[in-house]
């Protein structure tokens, strides 16, 4: 068993704490089966970019980018994340970097000062796996189009009345000089922490609202080799998602995107169950889909 | 957030998708930091080929970095060490700390604190 990346370091005050979903995650990439596809569909081509969409912790980005080796059958990896709430993407970053040196040691540790002797030359080693940056933004929004190769996606998946709206920059003030944030007043400390949570769960009506958006991107930013993994639960009628993907792709309900080379390019667009738990009175609580296009 | 992450990168505001001035966006006030990682010459081998150059060109002619070539390494650049060394400082080693990303198009700057990009939209531009 792969290790769980370690998230010590992230006050979960506004973000999301793995749970069941996360896990979920972890265990159906790290699955006989989505290892052997994923490692077969990456075997070729230039460094897979892989991006996490909503990372909140980081802990599932830090579980694929520390264990690549295993997962996809190389390190040469780029890991790249968003979130729109900056708390998270400096804690993404935190956890993938610790995940990787754990699961990927460099080979040479940085020299601690005192070392005497002349510094060695740095020496060719094999690729270890990268992490570019965390973005502070919506879903994949500044991504250039055809850039990402795996894409990773536990979305805001409740259904609630209406989603909550999307944070701008004046959300993310500067940082008060003598940090007392904490002291200026508790109730909207504690009115901001209640916001910023609710963007990690609150997914409108059928809880689809927020992951309808990014579906819709997808045609966009995956590259031809391109693979999404999205979580849905039951509630999201993950079985209707996956006959909707595989019958038009994501040309309904978007005037003209699934016409134009740019919005379904080349490929026939597949989606597979490619993990589930937590069955309960029959039905499957979460299910993780498997997007990608068959070429 | 590393400097090939801008290679990847396009301004967020609507209006801007279709331009081509939306890409590749300019460093301003950008504050770089080195941070030393082994060389992995497989690995620049194998992001090459996924580096929009002329947005690479034109981004380390902004931030005055030498010996990029003009055009994408092909056949025996591609075992040219000292190419692969200078490509490996670029791509792996060259942080952004503190800076800006500005569109070409709009003229919008993206703030960068911490090596951490703000790209969420003021309620009008989204």
């Amino acid at each position: 068993m792969l290790p769980t990346p370690c998230t010590s370091h992230v006050s979960f005050d506004t973000i999301y704490e793995p749970a069941e979903d996360s896990y979920l995650f972890l265990d159906t990439l790290s699955s006989a089966s989505e290892t052997a596809w994923l490692t077969q569909h990456f075997r070729t081509g230039p460094s897979p970019l892989i991006l996490e969409v909503g990372s909140g912790s980081g802990v599932v980005l830090a579980f694929v980018a520390g264990n690549a080796p295993t997962l996809l059958g190389r390190a040469d990896i780029l890991s790249l994340s968003t979130d729109l709430n900056r708390a998270a993407c400096l804690a993404t970053c935190e956890t993938v970097r610790k995940a990787i040196d754990a699961q990927q040691p460099p080979a040479h540790p940085n020299t601690t000062p005192e070392s005497t002797t002349t510094p060695p030359t740095p020496e060719t080693t094999i690729p270890r796996s990268t992490h570019l940056t965390s973005l502070h933004t919506s879903l994949a929004t500044p991504l250039r189009e055809k850039t990402v190769d795996l894409l990773l996606f536990n979305p805001p998946y409740v259904p609630t009345e209406s989603v909550p709206r999307a944070p701008t920059p004046a959300d993310f003030p500067d940082p008060h000089p003598n940090t007392s944030e904490k002291v200026k007043g508790k109730g909207r400390d504690f009115e901001r922490e209640s916001y910023l949570l609710s963007l990690t769960y609150a997914g409108g009506k059928d809880g689809m609202e927020i992951t309808e958006l990014l579906l819709r991107d997808l045609p966009r930013v995956l590259s031809e080799r391109g693979v999404a993994y999205v979580l849905l639960c039951a509630q999201n009628q993950p079985q209707k998602v996956v006959e909707r993907i595989r019958t038009s792709g994501f040309s309904e309900g978007e005037e003209g995107l699934g016409d134009t080379e740019e919005g379904q390019g080349k490929g026939k667009w597949c989606a597979e169950i490619a993990g589930s738990s937590g069955v309960k009175a029959g039905w499957e609580r979460l299910v993780i889909v498997r997007i990608w296009r068959d070429l | 957030m590393k400097l090939l992450t801008a290679n990847f990168l396009a301004c967020a505001v609507k209006g801007c998708k279709a331009a081509a001035s939306s890409y590749p966006l300019h460093f301003k006030d950008a504050e770089l930091e080195m941070q030393e990682v082994d060389f992995q010459p497989e690995f620049i081998h194998n992001i090459i080929p996924r580096v929009d150059w002329e947005g690479l060109r034109v981004m380390a002619n902004e931030l005055g970095f030498p010996n990029i070539p003009g055009s994408k390494p092909e056949g025996d650049m591609l075992n040219d060490e000292q190419t692969l060394r200078d490509l490996h400082k670029l791509l792996l080693e060259t942080h952004v700390v503190d800076g800006k990303l500005c569109c070409g198009h709009c003229g919008h700057e993206y703030v960068i604190k911490e090596g951490i990009a703000n790209f969420l939209l003021p309620s009008h531009l989204v």
